[in-house]
């Protein structure tokens, strides 16, 4: 899933500060499953903002709505009745979600609540972890399952740098070093003589090259 | 055992229902301060419910001190059922805060606004 954090509170408000109605959009999607973007921290960034202006005399009023999804037209549609007579709409989503609202909303200010970090998913409650960098084709099967890309700290794809000290990463003690897990783990399914195989250099034209990508799948397109 | 009675007691089935977005509602509905009281620790029978509550009442403190209302309306205490002085007690040191702190700020400017007192 995407994970994002929220803004303070602060850079929000500033955001917003001239308005006297706002619109807080939550996202039921990801942003709901790593807590910084569903109904309930609507209603909590709501509440705050609230609070903060009566402080400053300047009251704000608020409306709260939480999208199934804000990556979806047909979701983001949902919302038009909240809209009209708002100054502002803040989407607690992530910066595709924010997107989605800023083109279909083309009349309103739109701002975003939260910072997208990136893509991966929790290890404890409370705590996530990046795992994906989304390079457009995936080595997964030849890493044993551990993404080099992201989890090396310099995404090399041809094992560990000089700086791998007893399994951990140079740039922290906290880090994993991601080839010595690639190779512990290829070495436990006795898969080791796969790391000696050649590629060719990784397709970087499949990443981030070209522009925005695209995913097309005509099989399931209704018109 | 005697208490202050501008004490206000919301009874909750376990601390850990409770909700950051209640909290801020209390405040917003002009609650000069607030306390959380939970069960000893080790003594949930949720187990982690007082814990929880404990860890929420932390972050909704770190919001009020965020967004300028101060955090020190709000706080947490254990006490179990059969501490009433205890429970009296904790009821003097929050009166005395929020009396040394004044009203709550949203009250005043309310008040302002409907040409009442300040
Ligand atoms: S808008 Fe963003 S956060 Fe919401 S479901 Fe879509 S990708 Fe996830
Ligand atoms: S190899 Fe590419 S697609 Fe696969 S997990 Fe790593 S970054 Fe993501």
């Amino acid at each position: 899933m995407i994970i994002a954090q929220q803004k303070p509170v602060k850079d929000i408000a500033a955001m917003i500060s001239e308005c006297k109605k706002v619109l807080l959009v939550g996202c039921a999607g990801c942003v709901t499953v790593c807590l910084s973007g569903g109904e309930k921290e609507t209603e909590v960034l709501a509440s705050s903002l609230r609070i903060m202006r009566k402080m400053e005399d300047k009251p704000l009023e608020t409306v709260t709505y939480t999208a199934t999804r804000q990556c979806d037209p047909e979701y983001v549609a949902m919302i038009d009745n909240y809209t009209k007579d708002v100054d502002a709409i803040i989407s607690l989503a992530c910066g595709v979600g924010v997107q989605y609202l800023a083109e279909r909303f083309t009349d309103k200010w739109v701002v975003p609540a939260l910072d997208t970090k990136f893509i991966g998913g929790s290890t404890v409650h409370g705590n996530w972890e990046e795992k994906c960098g989304l390079c457009g084709e995936c080595i997964l099967h030849r890493t044993g399952g551990i993404c080099p890309i992201i989890r090396c700290s310099k995404s090399i794809l041809n094992g560990p740098c000089g700086g791998s000290q007893y399994g951990k990463c140079e740039v922290s003690k906290d880090v994993d070093c991601a080839w010595q897990l690639i190779y512990d783990r290829m070495k436990a399914l006795g898969k080791l003589d796969k790391l000696m195989e050649f590629h060719p250099p990784k397709d970087w034209s499949k990443s981030r090259d070209g522009g925005p990508r695209k995913a097309i799948r005509e099989d399931v397109m209704i018109d | 055992m005697q208490y202050a009675p501008s004490v206000r007691i919301i009874e909750m089935p376990c601390s850990g229902t409770i909700d950051h977005r209640v909290l801020l509602q209390t405040f917003e509905d002009g609650a000069d301060g607030v306390f959380v009281a939970g069960c000893m620790e080790g003594d949930c029978h949720f187990l982690k419910g007082n814990f929880r509550a404990k860890k929420r009442v932390r972050q909704v403190k770190a919001i009020l001190d965020e967004i300028g209302f101060g955090g020190d309306r709000l706080d947490f205490f254990n006490l179990s059922a059969a501490q009433g002085q205890r429970f009296a007690e904790i009821v003097k040191t929050m009166t005395d805060r929020v009396m040394e702190l004044g009203p709550n700020p949203l009250k005043l400017k309310n008040a302002k606004k409907e040409g009442g007192a300040a």
